[in-house]
């Protein structure tokens, strides 16, 4: 396998002088492309904001990371914008879908905002996503009337929309019922083993973790286990 | 582009009880904006036609001779005027130049006159009257003879006379009864009375008498010219310009009736620039109203800002967005308000049938294309700054609320 994302040495610091945390303490990881790996820790080890990184929604106070080859840390916003726009997923721990949209609507957000218009192509794969979600009755459905299960599968339909390399999902099913989280689980591994897409999910919940090929623990900022 | 329109209408339908009072608030500014304008320029409309409607924009006079020129001994000029001679000055070639000036673009009426002082006289009864020979055919050229007859009729011809109704009853006149008409250069002619006319202007009323043109030649003795002549203009205000071209293409002295009426341009053009004040409020009041509105909706907006951006919206397109948002909203103001704006302004009689005691309030200066395009503007301006605080979101902090 190649190697999709490489972290080296990161470090990331919030705040300055006596205030200033240290989150993560040289921390260095590297993920092959089709993974499907558990990220654990206890709260406050640095999951979230190493998800963060991941996702180039924030920058390293200082390490490298590289993913697809391309530099992260050197990049600029308009850059990092349009490469995680093709190339990530997101789906979060309280599903954060736009809540004045449809079900499907959510779904090609992120294509439709990169052409700048909903195309026919966009709604097709869109409607095929949330089908394969189980969802295909509430295509159209306010995505604010949906249950939390559903949500968070539109959630996981909007990650793969693109259909990005990596998806990094933060406690997806943190919120969720054992029945659901089950569900979501379980069409995550289904999409990672059909179509080799690289999953990263941070979680606190053991079982979840062993639904996954590969864990990482995460401890006082660096990688322990 | 087309998507961050779709999604500004989308936050603007989702609310569609603030987004409505944001349009009211809108369109209460930009009805006050056409109000305004109409009331000012409805009210400069008046005051212009009450005070100028009536004369000449443009005046053409006689140069009066030079005076006599006495060298004395030593070598120094002395020049001397006298006083109380009969006018002899004339614009000899009028009749070549009325059907030049009628050519000029904007010149809606021309009237070659001969003005000049005299007494009428009946039985013992004598008053004191400027005479005003106009030609027949043209007697409501500049005054609006016609409108002010009360009696009679505004058509002059040999041997006829049109006087005000203060003369009239001041000698005790009546339609068909003949006066004597003595010109300052003692020539005096007999009358009839064909037509009596009030036109409010006391000192007019009491002391403007008419005569055709012919009559007035052989009062004031001139056999060919015409002492001045009068210019009518469709727009009045632009009686400057059309001055220079005529003295330009005549070569005459042509005079607008803005020379010698500064006071009155002064009062217009304070009551213009407040109403400019008072637009420009308006127009403040939409900025903020909009302004507000805008970072409110920015701040409740702030996860879903933040989930746009996770997933790849870039920030110019958060922006548009939002400035879009404010430019439909100024849009649809502008619209409603306009609307709202013109029917509120139908009732009122138009500018030429404004009378006392009401608004003059002109329908046609309401200002609408101004007041929706500087509304949209406004409202555009006033989305930048929510827009920029939008697009400056942290989405790690703002998906985290």
């Amino acid at each position: 396998m190649t190697a999709l994302v490489e972290v080296e040495g990161l470090v990331k610091t919030f705040g300055t002088g006596e205030a200033a945390t240290r989150v993560l303490r040289g921390l260095s990881l590297t993920l092959q492309a089709g993974e499907l790996t558990a990220l654990l820790g206890p709260s406050g080890s640095g999951k979230s904001t190493l998800l963060t990184i991941l996702g180039t929604l924030m920058k390293p106070s200082s390490g490298s990371h590289r993913m697809l080859g391309v530099d992260l840390v050197a990049a600029d916003d308009r850059a990092l914008t349009a490469f995680r726009n093709l190339h990530i997923g997101f789906v979060f721990q309280f599903h954060n879908l736009l809540p004045d949209f449809t079900a499907l609507e959510n779904v090609i957000f992120p294509t439709a905002v990169r052409e700048g218009r909903e195309t026919a192509a966009a709604r097709a794969r869109g409607r095929k996503l949330l089908t394969r979600m189980g969802l295909g009755e509430r295509i159209d459905f306010p995505s604010a009337k949906l249950s939390g299960g559903q949500k968070q599968r539109v959630a996981v339909a909007r990650a793969l929309m693109n259909r990005p390399e990596l998806v990094l999902a933060d406690e997806p099913t943190g919120n969720l019922d054992r029945v659901s989280a089950m569900q979501v689980m379980d069409l995550i591994a289904e999409i990672n083993r059909d179509e080799g897409t690289t999953f990263l999910i941070s979680t606190h919940d053991e079982k979840i973790a062993s639904l996954c090929r590969r864990q990482i623990v995460v401890g006082d900022g660096a990688v322990a286990g | 582009m087309l998507y961050g329109l779709k999604i500004a209408l989308r936050y603007l339908t989702a609310s569609k009880a603030q987004t409505a009072l944001l349009v009211l608030g809108v369109a209460v500014g930009v009805f006050i904006f056409i109000f305004m304008s109409a009331l000012i320029g409805g009210l400069a409309e008046f005051i212009l036609s009450r005070t100028v409607g009536d004369i000449s924009h443009v005046t053409i006079k006689a140069e009066d001779a030079d005076p006599p020129i006495l060298i004395s001994p030593d070598g120094h000029v002395l020049a001397v005027v006298e006083q109380g001679r009969a006018r002899t000055a004339t614009l000899a070639d009028a009749a070549t130049w009325v059907p030049l000036i009628e050519t000029v673009p904007g010149v809606t009426a021309v009237s070659p006159q001969i003005t000049g002082a005299g007494f009428l006289t009946r039985g013992a009864q004598v008053a004191q009257v400027g005479v005003t020979g106009l030609e027949p055919g043209r007697e409501s050229a500049i005054l609006d003879l016609d409108g002010y007859m009360v009696e009679g009729t505004a058509r002059l011809g040999s041997g006829l006379i049109v006087l005000g109704q203060t003369l009239a009853d001041d000698l005790s006149l009546r339609l068909g009864q003949t006066l004597r008409l003595q010109s300052s250069g003692g020539v005096s002619t007999v009358l009839t009375l064909s037509g009596i006319y009030r036109t409010g202007n006391g000192m007019m009323d009491r002391s403007s008498i008419f005569v055709s043109l012919p009559t007035a030649r052989t009062l004031f003795a001139l056999p060919q010219g015409v002492t001045r002549i009068e210019i009518k203009l469709a727009d009045l205000n632009a009686a400057d310009a059309t001055a220079l071209r005529i003295r330009a293409l005549t070569g005459l002295d042509a005079v607008p009736w803005t020379d010698g009426a500064e006071q009155l341009m002064e009062a217009l053009n304070a009551q213009a620039q407040t109403g400019y004040f008072l637009k420009s409020f308006a127009l403040i009041t939409i900025v903020i109203g909009v302004a507000s509105a805008l970072l409110l909706s920015t701040y409740r907006r702030r996860p879903e800002i933040g989930i746009m951006r996770a997933m790849g919206a870039g920030r110019s397109f958060v922006v548009f967005v939002f400035v879009t948002q404010g430019a439909l909203v100024g849009l649809l103001g502008g619209l409603s308000g306009a609307a709202l704006g013109y029917l509120a302004l139908l009732p009122f009689p138009t500018r030429d049938a404004f009378r006392p005691g009401t608004l003059p309030m002109d329908i046609t200066q309401g200002s609408y294309g101004l007041a929706i395009t500087l509304t949209v503007l406004g409202a555009i301006l006033a989305s930048i700054l929510p827009a920029r605080a939008a697009a400056r979101v942290d989405p790690v902090t703002a998906i985290g609320q």
